[in-house]
């Protein structure tokens, strides 16, 4: 019954297409048979809302006069330094940078108010943004202070372009030692006392399309409420992560690289969140649609929270001192009942991924298709495979020998 | 019998008198004590439950009130702003009291203000900081 994209554009336009989330399409398929549904189904919309640290967006503020190379400058954008290594007036925010005087840890566990993450809420949101930059003058480029409110209405480009998005599975965080400890993945309790997950699971979008047989460069998708595109794979992509016979990978395996207009964004699906004793971030909503263009592709958007496994890991010394050992596995189902079991012992479960939001996203993106204004693209480029035997190293450090002279 | 939970402010110069014990002695009220500080101010702030008489919790109130503490309900000291919530789940383990919980079937989260005993342990730990307390 081999579909085309083409073919579903077709139907998005003439308005009878058939779409259905991640999550209700497990029961759609249970009731009609695999068969029978991917006859039917031309669409499964997937979505995720959570942390995604290596986010950021660039800007063009404009041409000032006299002009400004903002570019081996400082700029600062509500006192959060922005990256000014660009031409004159191209600045990117990026989510984890902080002002300068923020303490940090100093007094650990930091309280992280206000970062990047923060900034590109504000700015997509419609507030005011103070930029602040010193320049150091060219004869081009004469002047060597600005100081301007800036809004994004105003701006030239706003472009959200997040290096790595929507890890395809994560770990499960637990903390082994008899101490407190304040990561990225929460506050995490002595002696196991908390196991802390971040993935939506059955509903999250490299989940559904474990292979990458649909999503590649050039996907378009949902991205902080508005139209973005996969761009790249992630950084850190790791293809050839342990999976299950299912395909589905059982530790963190791809990621995506998203660009888009962030005019078009919104600030309830792009949040600046903070973490104790860790950093800033932003929470950002993405939404990815499968093209069901045959059974095998259909079958792997049935995937339930069930056939989900993710790796327990101890944050306490295990993962800063980059040892593989684990403590157990662990699926999705079991966590989200809010209860596991680890050696011998229940442990409460609370995740930062929201599950209720990533309905909402894969619900969303769904209205769109089935009312036309959304048609799916096919990708330009593969992203690599298992095949591609692409790997996720680690730092090989190597000494740096410095002479009198260096 | 009433029970209620409130916030007491002690400004600085009653921070050592004993007006808990004259509560219990002389207004014949049942108290817990949830949390009891000395801020850096050298102000005392303290949550108690209270259970008594309806009557006789009124007078233990006004006796305070006389002394020059200030009295806040509980409920109105820590707030989720609805707007800034995201239902990630996180403060769910947060919370010594459980005075979070997950909605199983929607996946949101419910804050149960009755439960909460304003530990502030949820303000600084929720990730989109949705969590408000007054004090």
């Amino acid at each position: 019954m081999a579909r085309t994209v083409e073919e579903i554009n077709e139907k998005i336009k003439k308005g009878n297409v058939v779409v259905f989330t991640a999550e209700e399409i497990i029961g759609v398929v249970k009731e009609k048979g695999l068969k029978k549904a991917a006859e039917e189904v031309d669409v499964v919309t997937t979505g995720t809302f959570g942390p995604m640290c290596s986010s950021g967006a660039y800007l063009n503020i404009g041409h000032s006069n006299p002009r400004i190379k903002l570019g081996g400058g400082k700029s600062y954008l509500n006192d959060v330094p922005a990256y000014a290594g660009f031409a004159a007036v191209d600045l990117f925010i990026g989510a984890t940078a902080m002002p300068d005087d923020d303490p940090r840890n100093r007094n650990h566990p930091g309280e992280f108010n206000y970062g990047g993450g923060h900034v590109i809420e504000e700015l997509v949101a419609g507030k005011d943004i103070r930029l602040e930059a010193t320049a150091y003058g060219t004869d081009c480029y004469p002047r060597k202070r600005l100081e301007t409110w800036i809004n994004l209405r105003d701006l030239n480009e706003a472009v959200l372009f997040n290096i790595r998005n929507s890890y395809q599975n994560y770990n499960v965080a637990v903390n082994l030692s008899n101490k407190t400890i304040y990561t990225y993945m929460g506050i995490l309790r002595p002696d196991a006392a908390n196991a802390n997950y971040c993935s939506a699971g059955q509903l999250s979008p490299l989940l559904n399309d474990p292979l990458y047989k649909t999503i590649g460069i050039g996907t378009r998708i949902f991205l902080g409420g508005g139209v973005g595109y996969v761009a790249w794979q992630g950084t850190q992509h790791n293809p050839t992560a342990l999976r299950g016979e299912n395909g589905v990978p059982r530790r963190g395996a791809g990621t995506l690289a998203v660009i888009g207009d962030l005019k078009q964004m919104s600030p309830q699906w792009l949040v600046g969140t903070s973490f104790m004793g860790y950093g800033t971030t932003l929470t950002v909503g993405i939404g990815v649609p499968i093209p069901i263009l045959s059974e095998e592709i259909l079958k792997y958007t049935t995937v339930t929270d069930e056939e989900i496994y993710a790796a327990i890991v101890d944050y306490s010394d295990a993962y800063p001192h980059m040892k593989p050992t684990i403590v157990g596995e662990v699926n999705y189902a079991q966590l989200k009942t809010g209860k596991i079991t680890i050696q011998g012992k229940k442990v409460p479960t609370a995740s930062f991924s929201s599950y209720s939001k990533a309905v909402e996203i894969a619900t969303t993106l769904k209205d769109w298709i089935k009312s036309g204004k959304f048609e799916l693209t096919q990708p330009v480029a593969p992203l690599p495979g298992v095949e591609s035997g692409y790997t996720f190293k680690p730092l090989k450090e190597r000494r740096i020998e410095h002479t009198n002279n260096s | 019998m009433i029970s209620r939970k409130i916030v007491l402010h002690f400004p600085r110069r009653l921070v050592d008198r004993p007006l808990v014990y004259h509560l219990i002695k002389d207004y014949n009220l049942e108290f817990n004590i949830l949390k009891a500080q000395v801020t850096p101010a050298e102000e005392g702030l303290m949550v108690l439950e209270l259970k008594g008489k309806q009557e006789d919790y009124d007078k233990g109130i006004a006796y305070l009130q006389d002394a020059g503490v200030i009295i806040d309900s509980l409920s109105q000291n820590v707030a989720r702003n609805e707007q800034r919530c995201t239902h990630c789940g996180a403060c769910i383990t947060i919370c010594p009291t459980g005075a979070f919980e997950l909605d199983p079937v929607t996946r949101k989260t419910r804050f149960l203000d009755k439960k909460c005993i304003v530990c502030g342990l949820c303000i600084k730990g929720c990730p989109p900081r949705a969590m408000e307390v007054h004090f």
